[in-house]
């Protein structure tokens, strides 16, 4: 087929109308969320004391930093579908949840504590923490790269990475309601590995299946 | 070189509008400039040149399977140069090398005289007998026999939405064969 002729198919096929980046990730990732939440269910569960702990600032804390992730990365993720896009002028937008966390952290040292700081940090629940964020992200995490495979990413290692800190927000959003854990210690630590994992897989997710 | 990037953006918005001329012509019109992009983008790898027509059709296949990431509001040349480089350099790097293409290189052609085509593309056409007979079919129809939607329905006794479906479908799949081969 020579040059000529393959514009000329292409020009035939120019009444199709594929869909935005944003509507095939929302889709992918509304697909994927009902096997999140059965892991969640059946694995883990809201915590019993919810109704008390909805009062505690720093159980709130948890999905304010978890859902500013999740939001922010699908904002910059979709931003990233298009090639002539870089992370110039939108990486701040990552930031704020580090900002919140930190916030956080600093509001926590200047209250009295019953516990130390050290024991605030390694809590009951971080192998739980560092297993079920991951497990939960990973269905997400498919939906997200399947997704934003309908986009055109310059760089598919870096966009596999955002699709990673989205899922790991959204798991995370879920399992701030099981985890009896509501130091912002608790949280910088051990959520942060979890995420940084799921970056890692994305990332390397990402350089292979976003590229187009 | 502003003037015609200004003109590819106003061909992109008709096209995307729903007129397949300004397609057609605007293809036509980038087409001269990816040819020489590529063929500076080998000859600078060592590469010899006359591969230079595989590259242009890889990328013209994913400026029309990508261009709804292109944001109407903005300027077409950028988007389409990211595209092309994207692209140049996946395939030279198929090719054995690691390469950084310089997105001026794609702007500075602008200005040169069109280079003309040399070797004929053989990969688009390779892949396309890999294609389940349908899909190959109607390409082969509306590709080389240069035949309408419709009277391509009419010679397979198929839909004309069959037609389109099968259309895109084979272009589509076209272009995942060429960046798994």
């Amino acid at each position: 087929m020579d040059t000529d002729q393959l514009i000329r198919t292409l020009a035939a096929d120019n009444m199709h109308r594929a869909r935005p980046v944003g509507f095939v990730l929302a889709l992918a990732l509304l697909a994927a969320a009902p096997v999140s939440l059965l892991i969640f269910f059946t694995a883990l569960g809201v915590r019993p004391d919810v109704m008390t702990a909805m009062h505690n600032p720093f159980f709130d804390l948890k999905f304010a930093v978890t859902l500013a992730l999740a939001i922010s990365a699908i904002m910059v993720s979709l931003h990233l579908s298009r090639p002539e896009a870089s992370l110039r002028g939108w990486a701040w937008l990552l930031m704020i949840p580090v900002g919140v966390l930190t916030a956080g952290i600093a509001g926590e040292m200047m209250m009295p504590q019953r516990l130390p700081m050290m024991t605030r940090l390694v809590g009951s629940n971080s192998k739980i923490c560092m297993t079920a964020i991951p497990l939960m992200s990973l269905p997400l995490l498919v939906a997200a790269l399947l997704g934003l495979r309908h986009g055109a990413p310059a760089r598919p290692a870096v966009a596999g990475a955002i699709a990673g800190l989205l899922s790991a927000g959204l798991a995370a959003t879920l399992y701030a309601s099981h985890c009896t854990d509501d130091s912002p210690l608790f949280v910088a630590t051990w959520y942060t590995i979890a995420t940084a994992a799921v970056t890692a897989v994305g990332a390397l997710a990402g350089s292979r299946l976003l590229r187009f | 070189m502003r003037e015609r990037e200004d003109e590819w953006t106003g061909l992109m918005r008709s096209a995307i509008a729903g007129d397949s001329a300004a397609y057609h012509r605007l293809l036509k019109a980038i087409t001269p400039v990816l040819r020489a992009a590529a063929r500076r983008g080998l000859a600078r790898a060592g590469q010899p040149v006359d591969q230079s027509e595989d590259i242009v059709q890889d990328i013209l296949l994913a400026v029309h399977l990508k261009r709804h990431t292109w944001d109407a509001n903005a300027p077409f040349a950028p988007w389409l140069f990211a595209i092309a480089r994207n692209k140049l350099i996946d395939a030279l790097r198929r090719r054995g090398r690691r390469i950084f293409v310089n997105i001026d290189d794609f702007a500075e052609t602008l200005a040169d005289q069109p280079a003309a085509e040399t070797a004929p593309a053989s990969e688009v056409a390779a892949q396309l007998n890999a294609l389940p007979a349908r899909q190959r079919e109607v390409l082969q129809s509306i590709a080389v026999e240069s035949a309408s939607i419709r009277d391509t329905a009419a010679k397979f006794a198929m839909s004309e939405g069959a037609v389109r479906v099968a259309l895109h479908r084979g272009l589509a799949s076209l272009t995942a064969k060429l960046r798994e081969q």
